[in-house]
């Protein structure tokens, strides 16, 4: 396979669009399940707070202006093929300039700063943005990118699990984990779960868990299962939407899993509100 | 639906239940994180606060930038818990109503209570909606903070819950149970 050339103006143009659509556009599948949620909703109040969201949903897509105030943290799941060349300046450059170009010219907010203990300023463009890559075969660049807020993001959680725990101790701490958020994150939630690896490895995987479409499953059916069962499990609790009280707590869950050490099952759980916001494109 | 007036009068707050589905008309102030962290480092020098809390209703948010043609950008309620460390010392200053999301802590019901406030919940998400009934917005300190600045917003029925009333009964606590098959 020949090297391809990709000017750096199309990474940064693709990036842009990602950003400002995934901001004004709420996913096919979560739209379809809010509506879902808001049939089969128990509580009058949950299923006035359903009908409110939807109504925001489509406010946003018909205005193109966001539809949560918190436009996130920018984070990008990157497959790069390994034949592929920029031209004209560098890949992470031309992201960061894509996401600066999305939140300056979309209205979206600026909501990162500098230094996460001390300073605490405002770096006004949304930059640095979290960029994940990955190298694989081939001359294309797919990216997934999606704005993280962090009222769901506060309530995530990894655990260091070990063998012994097995399926009942992942179930157990998911479980516990999505209890404990109760009505802070913004329900109905979509949880990512991600397993095994490395510390690092599992919240990545939970995360990119996040990205996918709720209207998916884990291929290996064991784990298709599980996040059905949680699934059940989480929409129990009762906290409803908005944690108004009700019986849709959660909107998916979503699983991916890694190999890992003999010794080990990390367990990471990253919550997403029901603004779960994500878009691929592939260059 | 109960039609409320802001500032909030010490009847209203009384006769606000924790359950009402409630719409908001009048003035609040808007702050979160950054500009409670600065008003709460003044009163702990006891110095002036350069907006008089007292009779106030604060609305934790962030927004949006506003398009063209907007009085407000996307501007939804940001949690609530953030500020659970200050809001008691807001509450003795007087400050009546707080509109946000999520759970407070035992110490900001005991102030709610104390102190006759009320705590309302937006709808987490809902930003581009609840934007509608804000119709204007001025700056009132802290500007350097951007979108976490203290603005003063004029809303016409601002849609919100009464989550945690004046007696300290929270639906946070209640209506999940309701729901709950555990």
């Amino acid at each position: 396979m020949e090297i391809r050339r990709i000017k750096a103006a199309e990474i940064r143009e693709t990036v842009k669009r990602l950003f400002m659509d995934c901001n004004y556009y709420i996913g096919g599948d979560i739209m379809s399940a809010l509506k879902n949620a808001e049939k089969n909703e128990e509580s009058p109040v949950g299923k006035s707070v359903l009908a409110q969201i939807i109504e925001n949903d489509e406010i946003a897509a018909n205005e193109r202006i966001p539809l949560c105030q918190d436009t996130g943290m920018a984070v990008l799941f990157v497959e790069y093929g390994d034949k592929v060349t920029v031209e004209d300046g560098s890949f992470n450059e031309a992201v960061e300039d894509g996401v600066r170009a999305a939140y300056d010219e979309g209205y979206l907010r600026k909501s990162v700063v500098s230094d996460p203990v001390f300073d605490r300023i405002n770096t006004k463009d949304n930059t640095p943005a979290i960029i994940h890559t990955k190298i694989v075969p081939g001359d294309r660049i797919r990216i997934t990118a999606g704005g993280k807020g962090f009222g769901s993001e506060n309530m995530s959680a990894i655990k260091m699990l070990t063998p012994s725990y097995g399926v009942e101790g992942v179930k157990r701490f998911v479980l516990d984990t999505v209890f404990a958020a109760g009505p802070n994150p913004c329900p109905p939630i979509v949880v990512g779960v991600g397993i095994g690896g490395t510390f690092e490895r599992a919240a990545q995987l939970a995360k990119l868990a996040t990205f996918r479409p709720i209207d998916t499953e884990n291929a290996d059916p064991r784990y298709s299962a599980l996040e059905r069962e949680l699934l059940c499990e989480i929409n129990k609790m009762g906290f409803g939407p908005a944690g108004l009280g009700g019986s849709n707590t959660a909107l998916g869950v979503n699983i991916e899993t890694s190999p890992t050490h003999i010794a080990g099952m990390p367990v990471a759980v990253n919550i997403c509100c029901h603004a779960a916001r994500h878009k691929s494109a592939e260059i | 639906m109960k039609r409320i007036s802001l500032p909030l009068t010490d009847e209203t707050i009384q006769a606000l239940k924790a359950g009402d589905s409630v719409l908001l008309s009048g003035e609040m102030i808007t702050g979160r994180d950054a500009a409670h962290k600065r008003l709460f480092e003044l009163c702990e020098k006891g110095e002036p606060l350069p907006v008089d809390i007292a009779g106030e209703t604060i609305y934790y948010v962030g927004p949006a930038p506003a398009k063209p043609g907007y009085a407000v950008g996307p501007a939804g309620p940001t949690s609530s818990y953030r500020m659970d460390k200050y809001a008691p010392t807001l509450l003795k200053l007087g400050l009546k109503g707080m509109i946000g999301k999520g759970a407070r802590s035992p110490e900001v019901v005991d102030a709610i209570v104390q102190n006759g406030a009320v705590y309302f919940a937006a709808i987490g998400g809902a930003a581009a909606l609840i934007a509608k009934s804000i119709k204007k917005t001025e700056p009132v300190c802290y500007e350097d903070l951007g979108t976490e600045s203290v603005r003063r917003y004029y809303v016409e029925d601002f849609p919100c819950v009464v989550v945690i009333d004046s007696k300290g009964n929270n639906i946070y606590e209640t209506e999940p149970e309701k729901y709950r098959k555990l």
